[in-house]
């Protein structure tokens, strides 16, 4: 007896495809993230370790301790730098590389999208090896070019975690944006041209509101990726100077105040969902109006 | 269509500059003839390629790596052909929740998964082994198997399903004769995704893996929070060559465009 000759049995067949996958999820994500949210509210002392009680201390600290707010400023700050950096590079990008040769465009494409299936340590070390201290190819040059007269400050800064994560994010921008612009029909561009319009009018008036949406998801993805970013922060940032991922990171591996990080990662988790979900009210209501 | 001009050929140019340079250096420098980082001219040494035999510890991590990427790859792709045959051809009730739970785990900080999965996992005693290490890199990788199959499956013409059950195939015969030899390409592009996620994933598995579990991108990250020297730039490189070689032949033989659909949002 086949599903296809058995229409009362269809409603349950999905679910039997799908039940392996959503035991699974709930088994071995939902639960543990669960757990993790009742984690943050137990206790921690040195002596004693984790004590299952209720308590709102991890929460009181984490929202009140200004040690804290740096951090997570610190994280917003660069999540919002990235973000702004990948659109601004990636947008023109994404635009010129739509408009080469065929040979060309699949070559490029290949160069620039390819390192995102790079080891994420790899191209960070990249970075490292280019500005780190007095070492850095680049700060050795303009030291013997004496452009400078002391090497680039870029390890243990925010800018060097900046221009490592748009390195390393900025991909899925063009990927996004390209994706767009593969729907933008090219004769509207065209009709503007042989209506008189310049190639900025063109650009601001023709492509770039049809290539929205790409950017705008884009963007929540870059947001999201490097508010979240761990490895990038680890190496370039060090210990000196710690965003939200390797903050929880340290309370669990080194401080061992596994109720704390785990406080802070929630936040984490909390905050991006919170910003992630709010701006994609924002640009469905922005759109809907445009659409209109 | 009109040309790129010269300032956007100069921007181009600076673009493919600073995304390359990076990744050249590391590969550059690995070739270093000198015991400390520097950038060989005229002497290219592979003293630093031979030293990566002396780390027993890299190669067993190296391993590690492939085989838990194997192994999450392959069976997220058994969980993620059925679910995902479910959402691209049935209307039911709780298909959007469905899809956005296998998908949550892209929106889902890593540092957040690593936290959870040390917590669950030491509880119920799976702390720093293997098969641990294995149920947390599935998580993470079905939601790029899941992707590429459903795409495939959305795509499929299914009337030659209908020819197959009215000419009295089983259910079972229809998906092994007809249904998976047609989505065979996402299949195949999906597992080979999620492999090089598996592979190249540092955040959470820095908390879930043991020393005896370790894999290559950890052991890396641990070593660089250490020192920067010549092997951690020879070790980069190699794994820098693997995924260039994985990367062409897949281009090759399935499209990276398409491969990397699977990166982008629900559209």
């Amino acid at each position: 007896m086949s599903a296809l000759a058995a229409p009362h049995r269809r409603q349950f067949t999905p679910w039997l495809l799908s039940g392996p996958a959503v035991l699974l999820f709930v088994g071995v994500m939902v639960v543990p993230i669960a757990m993790t949210v009742l984690l943050s509210f137990h206790d921690f002392s040195m002596s004693k370790g984790i004590q299952p009680v209720f308590i709102l201390r991890n929460w009181h600290e984490v929202l009140t301790d200004g040690y804290f707010h740096e951090m997570f400023l610190r994280t917003l700050r660069i999540s919002v730098i990235v973000t702004v950096a990948c659109i601004a590079l990636g947008l023109p990008e994404a635009y010129i590389l739509n408009r080469m040769a065929p040979r060309w465009r699949s070559l490029f494409l290949l160069v620039i999208l390819g390192p995102l299936l790079i080891s994420v340590v790899a191209r960070t070390l990249g970075w490292a090896l280019l500005f780190g201290g007095e070492t850095g190819l680049i700060n050795k040059t303009l030291l013997r070019l004496g452009v400078i007269d002391s090497p680039v400050p870029f390890m243990f800064t925010e800018t060097g975690v900046v221009v490592a994560l748009t390195h390393v994010l900025i991909p899925f921008m063009i990927l996004s944006v390209w994706t767009a612009l593969q729907r933008v029909d090219p004769q509207t561009e065209n009709a503007a041209r042989s209506l008189g319009a310049s190639q900025t009018t063109i650009l601001r008036r023709i492509v770039l509101p049809q290539v929205m949406p790409g950017v705008l998801s884009g963007a929540i993805i870059v947001f999201a990726l490097a508010a979240s970013a761990f490895a990038t922060p680890a190496i370039i940032g060090g210990r000196r100077l710690k965003v939200a991922a390797t903050l929880a990171y340290d309370e669990f591996l080194n401080t061992l105040n596994w109720p704390l990080g785990a406080a802070v990662a929630v936040l984490l988790l909390v905050g991006l969902i919170a910003i992630i979900v709010g701006s994609n009210r924002l640009i469905e209501r922005r759109y809907a109006q445009v659409f209109q | 269509m009109r040309r790129n001009g010269p300032l956007a050929l100069t921007f181009h140019a600076l673009f493919v500059t600073f995304i390359l340079a990076p990744i050249v250096i590391v590969c550059w420098v690995a070739f270093t003839p000198e015991g400390f980082l520097s950038i060989p001219t005229t002497e290219f040494s592979l003293r630093w390629f031979k030293a990566i035999a002396r780390y027993p510890e890299f190669i067993q991590a190296f391993w590690n790596s492939v085989l838990l990427g194997l192994a999450s790859s392959v069976i997220a792709i058994a969980f993620s052909v059925p679910a995902a045959l479910a959402i691209a051809r049935y209307q039911f009730a709780g298909r959007d929740a469905l899809t956005a739970l296998f998908l949550s785990p892209l929106m889902i900080p890593h540092v957040v998964l690593g936290i959870a999965f040390l917590r669950f996992f030491s509880e119920i005693g799976l702390g720093g082994t293997f098969v641990g290490l294995v149920l947390a890199h599935i998580i993470i990788v079905l939601p790029f198997a899941m992707r590429l199959v459903m795409a495939s499956a959305a795509g499929m013409d299914r009337a030659i399903e209908n020819a197959a059950v009215s000419l009295g195939a089983s259910d079972m015969t229809v998906f092994r004769r007809v249904t998976l030899p047609l989505i065979l390409p996402g299949v195949l592009s999906g597992a080979a995704l999620a492999f090089i996620q598996s592979f190249d994933e540092v955040t959470m598995t820095v908390f879930v893996a043991a020393p005896g579990t370790m894999t290559l991108p950890v052991r890396m990250f641990l070593y660089i929070q250490d020192n920067i020297d010549p092997l951690i730039t020879s070790l980069s490189a190699c794994v820098i060559l693997v995924t260039v070689l994985f990367l062409v032949a897949i281009d090759r033989f399935y499209g990276l465009e398409r491969l990397l659909s699977g990166y982008t949002r629900d559209e």
